[in-house]
């Protein structure tokens, strides 16, 4: 049975890009911890020669051409920004 | 007798003869939504929008070729984006979020002639099974233990739908359902609810969970209802390529209430250790009456159901640890206000733990763990392999000449809220136990309310149904709601 200690539980956080407390980490280590040994039945299933399910319904996916259907809207795209300057999304500086 | 009270169909055809007017309904409806806050199932009220609505159905009407849902005022959850009208998911993330555009099923009810009074609560972006992670504060059953004024959860995530129904607050609500986020708060409630097979539906503008398990349904007082509504609500949708394209049946038309000849399977590996007596007479009733009615009734074997659950809560967490990438601040919603020095990841990491809620942060946790380097084939695969099994257990099944299969909807009534609070969280996806199964396998699955427990509180059966098969689950569901008798209504204490 596999745990997931304060370090993995602080990783998966980093990964998630959730800013998780230190003294939280304990909670989150134990809880994360209980669903992954919920998970491991799973371990008891012979899946030997089956494929994993890509899609539950057997089916062609609809092909379409590959054209422009819209544009001209950057202020509807831009209406929902937290921050929107000169028709740009607006965020912290990335490069120095 | 309150219009808000009325039937989708009885509303349909007094509209038809003009024996009321949409406006009436309508009227009927915002005055029953004011009086309900103690409910909170509606949390963004659209009163001018139904209005508004309605005079235009009215106008259709009076010219005539009106189609069956023009006039009917009905509630969206608010994972339906719906244009111009806050639209959040009951997440914090998406505060003050208005969409542009409006989700392909809420704008065919639109279309349709349907009222919008508004949005509906649910769980934060659908995951949950008792309406309590919503940034909204959780809604109330309408039902109550008899006597005792514990508030009890109206199920999840579409709690927000079925207490509204539940309570005569509109004629129908849109649901939608990843894991029996539609079926579980139905039965809860004393109503029905249908998730349609996967495909049926388009999630075009629906607020993504888990795009390979979620399905749009109808949340209604009556199965007819169901299929009426359900019809303006599916077909293909050029936005959706996961969408069917294929015809769609008149599902009223099917509701013959002749189910003679059908064959029903009884799936043994439902009956679970320590289900409470009252499930296991409610479901053995439901069986003799789909045998009174005419159905062959056998028993069948769905060998993985067991490790439906695993499976799901991998599966599902690591879809939406993809999907809900897109909530960082950038876009739109909730930005974190950021301190001196703070880089784009700070506002990355500060607006996400700012904006989900508890259950979401674990599951989006959860799914990176499971989809990360080392992990994606032990954990990811494998749940995606026995998903393969759990789908063939069905096939096999329907192939072997069965038509449709039963089951309880739900392990219990309707809990008390915070009862849930100090337990795992795995103890409530437990909920779950009996209608993930059809999201794993892509199959419709309708929850009909049958009969009452001791205390007085809604249980309901499940009926699964073949891919595509919608309108003959319909025609049995009708046949059991019919034979149950269910005609209860909650008391009015609010």
């Amino acid at each position: 049975m596999s745990t997931i200690d304060i370090e993995t539980a602080r990783r998966v956080a980093k990964l998630a890009r959730i800013r998780v407390p230190d003294e939280n980490l304990p909670q989150l280590a134990e809880q994360l911890s209980g669903i992954l040994s919920f998970m491991e039945q799973l371990n008891e299933v012979d899946v030997t020669g089956i494929e994993p399910m890509t899609s539950v319904t057997p089916m062609r996916l609809k092909r379409r051409p590959d054209g422009v259907t819209d544009g001209n809207i950057q202020d509807r795209i831009l209406k929902n920004a937290p921050d929107a300057r000169e028709g740009f999304f607006a965020v912290p500086k990335v490069v120095e | 007798m309150s219009l808000n009270t009325l039937t989708i169909a009885a509303a349909r055809d007094a509209l038809k003869k003009r024996e009321v007017t949409s406006v009436e309904l309508t009227e009927a409806c915002l005055t029953a939504i004011d009086a309900a806050d103690a409910l909170n199932a509606f949390v963004h009220k659209t009163p001018e929008i139904a209005l508004e609505r309605a005079r235009a159905a009215d106008a259709r009407l009076q010219a005539g070729e009106a189609p069956a849902m023009c006039g009917i005022p009905v509630g969206i959850k608010d994972l339906f984006c719906t244009e111009g009208v806050p639209s959040q998911a009951a997440s914090n993330i998406l505060k003050g979020f208005r969409p542009e555009y409006e989700s392909t099923v809420s704008a065919q009810l639109r279309d349709a002639g349907a009222v919008m009074l508004g949005k509906l609560n649910m769980d934060e972006f659908a995951m949950g099974s008792s309406n309590e992670s919503s940034c909204y504060g959780n809604a109330v059953n309408p039902w109550r233990r008899g006597n005792d004024a514990t508030p009890l959860t109206p199920g999840g995530s579409s709690g927000g739908s079925a207490s509204a129904v539940a309570a005569d607050l509109c004629l129908g609500a849109t649901g939608t359902d990843t894991g029996g986020s539609i079926r579980q708060p139905a039965a809860f409630t004393g109503t029905v609810g249908i998730k349609p097979t996967y495909g049926r539906c388009s999630r075009w503008g629906i607020v993504a969970f888990a795009s390979s398990l979620d399905q749009a349904g109808p949340m209604t007082k009556t199965v007819r209802d169901a299929a009426i509504m359900l019809g303006a609500m599916v077909g293909h949708d050029p936005k959706d390529s996961t969408s069917a394209d294929i015809p769609v049946p008149d599902f009223e038309a099917a509701l013959t209430g002749d189910i003679r000849g059908k064959t029903i399977g009884i799936p043994r590996e439902y009956r679970m250790d320590g289900m409470p007596e009252e499930i296991e007479k409610l479901w053995s009733d439901g069986t003799a009456m789909l045998k009174d009615a005419g159905a062959r009734i056998t028993d069948i074997s769905l060998p993985h159901t067991k490790y439906a659950l695993p499976a799901y809560y991998v599966i599902a967490p690591a879809e939406a640890s993809s999907n809900l990438a897109r909530y960082d601040g950038v876009r739109y919603g909730h930005r974190a206000k950021l301190a001196p020095g703070d880089g784009i990841t700070e506002m990355y990491e500060k607006t996400r733990a700012e904006g989900f809620g508890p259950e979401v942060q674990r599951r989006v946790m959860v799914g990176t763990y499971v989809l990360s380097a080392g992990f994606y084939d032990a954990y990811y695969n494998r749940a995606r392999r026995v998903r393969a099994l759990i789908k063939r257990d069905f096939d096999e099944a329907f192939a072997a000449g069965v038509d449709a299969i039963l089951t309880p909807a739900t392990p219990s009534s309707a809990f008390g809220l915070g009862e849930m609070a100090d337990a795992d969280p795995v103890a409530m996806y437990l909920n779950d136990v009996f209608t993930v199964t059809v999201n794993l396998a892509g199959l419709p699955g309708i929850s009909v309310p049958t009969g009452l427990d001791s205390r007085g509180l809604p249980l309901g059966l499940q009926l699964i149904g073949k891919p595509w098969g919608e309108a003959d689950l319909l025609n049995t569901a009708q046949v059991l709601e019919t034979a149950a008798g269910f005609v209860s209504k909650p008391q009015k204490w609010w």
